[in-house]
């Protein structure tokens, strides 16, 4: 097969070139660029203007808030379906693929619907006396709508990781004397690095960069480094000034990139 | 006692994931216009679904551009697959982190970088640019689940193949192939889904006067989301949903024909 | 006999209504070697897992030193395991696994550093302290694996199937290392296999399992020589299993010929088992055979002549360092004292076979 690998690699080696390195070119060349295409740092340190700062500082909250939340609501979930020892491993992932097939818009727009002052959560709280919520149009309802929109790609890598683990490894920790919170703490947890490395990327990276939850559920007055970039190019049409935005964030996603490359040398901690 | 707090612990996992899809649905039979109020049950919606040209316009656009970008998506990762295989390990990683790179980065870079390419090698924006663009994030998804299918595969059965004869091609299809299938079928699945649902790309790379069922939404969100939209999204869901438990019954309806056969 | 170390009462035990084991008793003493040898499914591996807490019994009790264990869980017993497939923590260094049970009964920084040295040293791994259990090879993980379970200086160490994965050679090696070790330490060993041939070597007891029952305990001569039922000659070594009749004390007719043995109280005319070792079968020219048959298959097995013989319809093994060809006429003899007579099984039941449930 060695011999014939080489054209049979040349569709996808083309394709990768042109539809991933060079537009990826572009945005180096339209960030590192002004309008006359003289070269420029302007479009990289615009970040530093206050509207753009509050935008990023923002975003970085607000993602990595989102990021910790999947990480505790998705970690004792991926445990026990790891510990349930279901036969059918696509099962568990087909539960949580299952809900993309609702359009990610009307699944998002869908909170409003449940959020609001007389929606259906706060007639549960009404009926139940407990203190009704209003955190709609407000940056806790777009935490909300990231984890819920990224909570399954936490819980799938971590699932992968832990399920991998060899029972008798937790087993032999039990047998040297380890109680359960050693175990989890030396043994299990260590274990799963690549998982939650894995799960980490998955979920920071597009909750830093969406756009789209911060429109549905933000109202239109907050502004994340996403609707600043969208904007440039939608409605400003300032390319250049948008790309500059974009190296900077793919600044943050590359260091992701790098840690996760340290932790997870083998690839482990696939979703799939 | 324990057992009892991880069930509720799952089921309540499960109403945060489920509530906004049943939510739509139930939306999808309110006869009131508007989401905040509900006006009585009524099927109005799911018959002048059929009648809006704009929605089934964006639906078949949709659909379309699923199927297509997904079958072509796992032919070239397939082939790519195949082709890395037997690539020095070298090569394999640095074109492996290519692969990566659409997964990983952001979806507003993918689809801004997409976009300035298009303008400036003079695409017309529109259904083609859609089209290119699902492909190539597409492609990551048929890699990585074809590619550990790959690895596992044990090179003497190819080898053995054609040790008794069969030409590389027959070799291939009826060896090799049938162990990848289902890694393609998934990769293919996964690709399906991930085209369908997108919209960050889309909104990019589609130019004016193409729509998706996805940025038909986000153009209707301002205005207010037309009921029908609910509707439509329900038909899917269910589809999908009955797909689903169909295609996971039946090894077992076939076991059962067989048996009947054999009587 | 020295002291009883661990007691197992009536165990039974089911997996999804399967019986794996069924009112299992038995004994270990301090400082013996334990064998519990079996097909797959035999019960042995759940019969040690009950020992190291990882699974209870449905009924019965787990004695260990006199005190009632069965709910006690792993981390409280003074037992350790040796895992199949070694179970090694792979995100951490050879020192820091063999020092984790230690870490946990916080001991001193040097006493764990001496512990470190003297396992390593006694399982021939010196200085291997800062390498990745990734980067060992089978054998070496496996010593490693005894090296962590032994530095807590159990009364009682489980080993599953430990040699398992490793090849013929290094095997062999480990099961000299096994037994010296076991001396060095004065510790009981629980071991568990499928390999007759392992269990034979090592062992001061074997206890033989099939389905869920123990069908011989005994020492490794007691076993091979005189195996109590057809499953436990068929399982331990090559064996002609041919029923025959017990006419009466000290003679037997097998394949209507009359032989001597030694054996007596089966009664008279008493349908029974006979076991005969193909290398205790010896063949001779016809006419000084107790009875006679002609050779039909012949394979050479480096030490001797593996050899069929077909006599009285039964087609018997040899094993013989004399080469007979393929369609010699024979005569088969046996010494008396070779010949070990055993009861036919009472019921269906008691017929087990090794077959794998």
């Amino acid at each position: 097969m060695t011999s014939k690998s080489k054209w049979l690699s040349a569709p996808y080696v083309l394709w990768s070139v042109v539809f991933i390195i060079i537009p990826l070119g572009m945005i180096f060349y339209y960030g590192l660029t002004d309008k006359t295409g003289a070269f420029t740092l302007e479009n990289i340190t615009a970040i530093m203007t206050a509207e753009h700062r509050k935008a990023l500082w923002l975003s970085l909250l607000l993602s990595l808030i989102s990021t910790l939340i999947c990480f505790l609501l998705a970690y004792p979930l991926a445990m026990i379906l790891a510990n349930m020892k279901v036969s059918q491993h696509s099962f568990i992932i087909l539960i949580f693929i299952l809900p993309m097939w609702m359009n990610f818009l009307l699944r998002t727009l869908a909170w409003q619907t449940l959020l609001e002052k007389s929606g259906v959560i706060n007639s549960v709280l009404t009926f139940l006396h407990l203190p009704n919520i209003n955190i709609i149009n407000t940056p806790y309802a777009i935490v909300l709508g990231m984890v819920y929109n990224f909570l399954p790609f936490m819980v799938l890598p971590l699932y992968n990781a832990l399920s991998k683990i060899d029972e008798n490894v937790i087993n032999a920790a039990r047998d040297l004397g380890a109680g359960s919170v050693h175990t989890f703490f030396r043994i299990i947890l260590p274990l799963s690095v690549p998982g939650i490395i894995s799960g980490i990327t998955m979920v920071f990276v597009p909750a830093l960069t969406t756009f789209v939850i911060s429109t549905l559920l933000g109202g239109s007055k907050i502004l994340l480094i996403g609707n600043v970039i969208e904007q440039e190019f939608t409605q400003a049409s300032n390319w250049h000034l948008g790309s500059g935005l974009s190296i900077v964030l793919m600044i943050f996603i590359i260091l992701n990139m790098i840690a996760s490359a340290v932790f997870d040398k083998d690839g482990e901690g696939g979703i799939l | 006692m324990r057992n009892a707090a991880r069930k509720v612990y799952i089921a309540l996992i499960f109403i945060f994931l489920y509530a906004p899809i049943v939510t739509l649905m139930v939306l999808s039979f309110n006869a009131s216009k508007t989401r905040a109020k509900w006006g009585g049950f009524t099927l109005k919606w799911y018959s002048s679904l059929f009648q809006n040209r704009d929605i089934m316009e964006a639906l078949v656009n949709t659909l379309l551009i699923a199927v297509i970008s997904s079958l072509a998506a796992t032919v070239i990762g397939t082939i790519a697959c195949v082709a890395m295989s037997g690539m020095k390990r070298r090569t394999r990683s640095v074109l492996l982190g290519v692969t990566n790179i659409p997964m990983l980065n952001a979806d507003i870079v993918t689809g801004i970088s997409l976009m300035l390419l298009f303008i400036s090698f003079g695409f017309r924006f529109g259904f083609g640019t859609i089209l290119l663009s699902h492909i190539t994030f597409n492609i990551p998804y048929v890699i990585l689940s074809v590619m550990p299918r790959m690895k596992q595969l044990n090179p003497s059965t190819y080898e053995a193949a054609l040790d008794l004869g069969a030409s590389h091609m027959t070799a291939f299809f009826k060896v090799i192939f049938p162990d990848l299938l289902p890694g393609i079928l998934s990769g293919f699945l996964m690709a399906f889904t991930m085209s369908l649902d997108d919209f960050i790309i889309t909104h990019f790379t589609k130019g004016a006067g193409v729509d998706t069922l996805s940025t038909k939404i986000y153009t209707e969100v301002k205005k207010g989301i037309k009921p029908e939209m609910y509707a439509l999204s329900t038909i899917i869901f269910v589809t999908v949903l009955l797909l689903l438990i169909l295609v996971n019954t039946a090894p077992g309806g076939k076991n059962d024909n067989k048996d009947n056969k054999e009587q | 006999m020295s002291k009883e170390l661990v007691y197992l009462e009536n165990i039974s035990k089911s997996f999804d209504g399967q019986m794996v084991l069924d009112e299992l008793n038995l004994k270990i003493h301090e400082n013996e070697f334990v064998t519990l040898l079996g097909p797959s499914g035999c019960g042995k591996t759940t019969t040690l897992r009950i020992l190291g807490g990882f699974t209870s019994p449905d009924t019965g009790r787990v004695f260990f030193d006199g005190q009632d264990i069965t709910n006690l869980s792993p981390n409280k017993r003074q037992l350790n395991t040796v895992f199949q497939k070694y179970a090694l923590f792979t995100h951490m260094t050879i020192a820091e696994n063999i020092a984790f049970g230690l870490k946990i009964k916080k001991k001193s920084k040097s006493y764990i550093n001496d512990k470190i040295k003297y396992a390593l040293k006694l399982v021939n791994l010196e200085g291997y302290e800062n390498r990745m259990p990734d980067s060992l090879s089978g054998g070496q993980q496996q010593r490693i694996a005894i090296a962590r379970a032994i530095v807590n200086e159990p009364k009682l160490l489980l080993l599953d199937e430990p040699l398992g994965a490793l090849d013929l050679k290094l095997r062999q090696e480990m099961q000299y290392e096994l037994i010296r070790m076991k001396n060095e330490l004065g510790i009981t060993f629980v071991y568990v296999t499928h390999d007759q041939e392992e269990a034979l070597t090592m062992s001061d007891t074997i206890v033989v399992m099939n389905q869920g029952y123990i069908q011989q305990i005994g020492s490794p001569e007691a076993i091979y020589n005189e195996p109590e039922n057809a499953f436990v000659a068929d399982f331990i070594g090559d064996s002609n299993i041919i029923p025959a009749i017990m006419i009466e004390d000290r003679l037997v007719n097998i394949l209507d010929t009359r032989f001597a043995c030694v054996d007596t109280g089966f009664g008279h005319n008493k349908p029974v088992d006979v076991v005969i070792r193909p290398e205790d079968v010896e063949l001779v020219e016809p006419s000084e055979g107790t009875i006679q048959g002609v050779v039909t298959h012949l394979i050479f097995k480096g030490v001797h002549y593996e050899m069929e013989v077909m006599a009285n319809g039964f087609e018997w093994l040899v094993h013989s360092t004399t080469m007979f060809p393929v369609g010699k006429q024979v005569g088969l003899r046996v010494d008396p004292f070779n010949i070990q007579i055993m009861n036919k099984p009472e019921s269906e039941d008691e017929e087990a076979t090794a077959i794998d449930i």
